[in-house]
């Protein structure tokens, strides 16, 4: 009889960290469709060069470490880091910015703090400001659906864009691109155009930005289903989702001439897969009830806060690796009560 | 039945794997050749010998008493020669030796004369106390605590409720349940000695709800007991670790023991139904405790089942009995899967504490190295006590004994939930018992220290006081002997002065 353990318990659950990672990509496919469907098949292609990336740099770090390969390749975790990176770069960004971005997030982002369960930052993340920093141009260069409906992308021209930086034919890049609405927004609401008429211009869908919207929702059902099957639970993205509806609806009451709605704010950016899929990364998030509450809650404020005050576009990012550092302070001060305790 | 119940934190709805073990009746496992019986089977002091070897014994005869307050006496289990008083192998997790009385049976199982009591009303609540006290007779659910010291909250508590524990919530472990099925009027004879030993009126039976026919065991039985008018049978939620004395008291009132304080301070007071059984043979029959239920089970376990077994009875011959894909030294547990501990001696004996031996289980913990911690809380959402395993298990890892206090590492009562969630198979448990040893030698090595420098300093006291003295006395004598010598040469002087008179 092969025992297990040294001592108690001898039972195990069937939870496993692959089983964690595989679901969080499993829940990422319909929001991944709906980009395909909004802003073409260059998603895909960039997923695929990201993927492939972290697990070679992944088995390099690991090797260079002197730590076991097959247990960590297989843990998922580089493979969810890239996939998550992937999503967040704009659909043609070149090949040199995504290798960049992942060697970033695996190796000193993940590595250099010791590997799976040791990094303080969400190593995507970091990895995304990196980026933006050092290439604001290319982070910033993104397709409007509209265009695209005009000029559809297929899948060899996207390569083209991605390999060579221009997509053949007679189309350029620059004919392609466009703002983000929640960029539009920005820019537009400082030439002191009025919200409620910028949304009626094509960019803007029902609620949000057109085709963000719908991306934004698929990223809440797939958040729904992490909820479901308990690989996250419920309170930072609710706390966050609560936090950023509280402040952007105070100032849209008092100035509505010069804020986005809290609807537009919630489904447009990175807003619901920073909720479910980046701000709820266990290893850099709170791991208290109260806790994540609080975390939750202050990545969302302070998404609001850059979006509308800050430099940059979209907050999410720079909101999360913010949040990421009070982690261990938000966690000291949120100790649940011990059974008998006064 | 389940009114106005409340529950605890965390926990987990495990599979029971019971019915493994419930297909047949209890049965009574063969006379062992050899018994050999451990001086302490019980929390408190060993008891002490009172035989010589040689010895002829009769089944249920004391061979060793009660030594100091927190103990218990041991009888022989069955008739025959004492052959040795040696150090044996016990059932421990360290695999160390103790003293233990090895007796030769005779097979004739002849017993010795027994007192009943028909009417123990007529015995005085001190009376029954010390009657269970030579009965031999500590808590059976696994602690092993003397039960007659629980039985006598002292003066300044009053026992509001009785509870009676029959949760039984580790998987595999059935000897309660069997017990409730078979034998709920022992059962309840014990529970009217304990209410009136405990001046108490009220008493609670709980059970899972997982064992249904225990609970109409019991529910049969007790409408013709009119002295238990004010008992009634609680069937509560199957959760693990539902049956742990804390959890329970919550699920049952809502409220928690005070940390550092006891179940009475609340005015409760907590019993085992294998122990309660054991207090009505002794009160009623005359008889000690010389036997329990053991549960033989597990995936390798032939022919599994409970099996009223002497104490003293080798494990391996429980075992051989049931037929298992065991070999001869390997490994097994006592205990149930999720609090029990390693064995791999053969000949160690079944002891009083000894509910469950269990041979291979479904879902075992994988031995592969596990993954780094990825803070997942999974651990501290299970925990039933309200602690965060994660970060238990962070400075545990660092040996920063300091911080892992200030994380109540004492209050984890190791029922193994977070080990058993952890998505990276962390052995978390394992780390908080090392923790756990490691702060209480380095408590015993500072009061060591501590000691030494009380010492240390005392002396050096002793020393100058020694030396302060010394001079004293040296400047005392000096002052003496100057004071002689001037006497003297006055003496002299005047001798002198004297003799120089006369000659003048």
């Amino acid at each position: 009889m092969p025992l297990s353990r040294l001592s108690s318990p001898f039972l195990s659950g069937t939870n496993r960290v692959t089983l964690q990672m595989l679901q969080l990509l499993l829940a990422l496919v319909p929001a991944v469709i709906a980009i395909v469907y909004f802003f073409g098949p260059s998603v895909l292609i960039t997923m695929s060069l990201a993927i492939v990336v972290a697990l070679l740099a992944e088995a390099l770090m690991l090797k260079l470490r002197d730590r076991p390969l097959k247990p960590f390749l297989t843990d998922g975790s580089a493979i969810v880091t890239a996939a998550l990176l992937a999503i967040a770069l704009p659909p043609l960004a070149p090949w040199w910015l995504v290798v960049i971005g992942v060697l970033f997030a695996i190796i000193f982002a993940k590595h250099l703090y010791g590997g799976l369960g040791y990094n303080p930052f969400n190593p995507a993340m970091i990895a995304y400001v990196v980026l933006l920093i050092s290439f604001p141009l290319e982070m910033t260069t993104w397709l409007p659906v509209t265009t695209l409906s005009e000029h559809p992308l297929d899948f060899s021209s996207a390569f083209q864009v991605i390999f060579t930086g221009q997509p053949g034919g007679s189309l350029t890049i620059d004919a392609l691109s466009g703002a983000t609405p929640l960029d539009a927004m920005k820019t537009q609401i400082g030439l002191l155009q009025i919200p409620s008429d910028i949304v009626n211009q094509p960019l803007f869908g029902l609620f949000g930005g057109k085709g963000w919207e719908w991306i934004n929702i698929l990223f809440g059902i797939g958040g729904l289903y992490l909820i479901y099957r308990r690989v996250i639970s419920w309170h930072i993205p609710v706390a966050m989702m609560i936090g950023l509806t509280i402040i952007s609806s105070i100032t849209w009451i008092l100035s509505p001439e010069t804020t986005g709605s809290p609807l537009f704010h919630l489904l447009s950016g990175g807003t619901m897969l920073g909720a479910f899929f980046i701000a709820t990364d266990p290893i850099t998030a709170a791991t208290t009830i109260k806790g994540r509450l609080v975390f939750g809650a202050g990545v969302g404020l302070l998404t609001y806060i850059i979006r509308i005050w800050g430099g940059y576009p979209d907050g999410i990012a720079f909101a999360v690796i913010l949040m990421n550092m009070l982690v261990p302070l938000i966690d000291y001060y949120t100790q649940p009560k011990v059974y008998g305790a006064k | 039945m389940t009114d106005n119940l409340a529950s605890f934190p965390g926990g987990l709805v495990l599979d029971g794997q019971k019915k493994r073990s419930t297909q047949t009746p209890i049965r009574q496992t063969p006379l062992a050749k050899k018994l050999i019986l451990p001086l302490q089977q019980h929390i408190g002091e060993a008891s002490e010998p009172i035989v010589k070897v040689g010895d002829k014994v009769l089944k249920g005869q004391k061979i060793a008493r009660a030594e100091g307050h927190v103990s218990v006496y041991l009888h022989a289990p069955s008739s025959g020669t004492i052959t040795a008083i040696d150090e044996q192998p016990i059932p421990h997790p360290s695999g160390l030796s103790a003293l233990c009385i090895t007796l030769e049976t005779d097979g004739e199982d002849r017993w010795i004369e027994r007192q009943q009591v028909d009417d123990f009303t007529r015995l005085s609540q001190h009376e029954i106390r010390q009657i269970i006290r030579e009965a031999g007779i500590v808590g059976l659910g696994g602690a092993g605590f003397p039960s007659y010291i629980k039985l006598n909250p002292g003066v300044h508590h009053h026992v509001e409720t009785l509870i009676l524990n029959g949760v039984e919530c580790e998987p595999y472990i059935t000897c309660d349940d069997m017990l409730m099925r078979e034998r709920s009027e022992g059962i309840l004879d014990g529970i009217e000695i304990m209410i009136y030993a405990l001046r108490t009126k009220n008493c609670i039976i709980a059970i899972e709800d997982n064992k249904p026919e225990a609970i109409a065991a019991i529910e049969l039985e007790l409408p013709k007991r009119p002295k238990l008018k004010n008992t009634k049978v609680v069937a509560i939620p199957t959760r693990y670790p539902a049956g742990s004395e804390k959890q329970l008291i919550e699920v049952l009132t809502g409220k928690q023991v005070p940390s550092g304080g006891l179940t009475v301070d609340l005015g409760i007071v907590c019993h085992n139904i294998g122990t309660s059984y054991a207090i009505g043979r002794a009160i009623k029959h005359g008889e000690p405790l010389i036997s329990r239920i053991v549960t033989v089970t597990g995936t390798d376990v032939k022919h599994a089942g409970n099996f009223e077994t002497l104490f003293g009875t080798p494990m391996d011959e429980l075992l051989a009995f049931c037929e298992t894909k065991r070999h001869p030294g390997e490994p097994f547990i006592l205990g149930g899967p999720m609090m029990g501990y390693n064995l791999s001696g053969d000949h160690l004996p079944v002891t009083k504490t000894a509910n469950c031996i269990l041979v291979g289980v479904d879902n075992a913990a994988p031995i592969t190295k596990p993954l780094p911690c990825i803070r997942c809380g999974d651990c501290a959402s299970v925990c039933p006590v309200g602690l965060l395993p994660q970060q238990l298990y962070w400075h545990a890892r660092a040996k920063d004994l300091e911080k892992t206090q200030q994380y109540n590492l004492f209050d984890c009562i190791e029922c193994g939930c977070c080990s058993y969630v952890c998505p990276s198979k962390i052995p978390l448990v394992h780390y908080f018992r090392f923790a756990k040893t490691e702060t209480m030698n380095q408590q015993q090595e500072t009061l060591k220290a501590d000691n030494a420098r009380i010492r240390h300093e005392n002396r050096l006291e002793r020393q100058t006081l020694e030396k302060t003295e010394k001079e004293q006395r040296q400047r005392q004598r000096k002052a003496a002997l100057a004071a002689t010598k001037a006497a003297k040469e006055k003496e002299k002087m005047l001798e002198q002065q004297h003799t120089d008179n006369q000659e003048n």
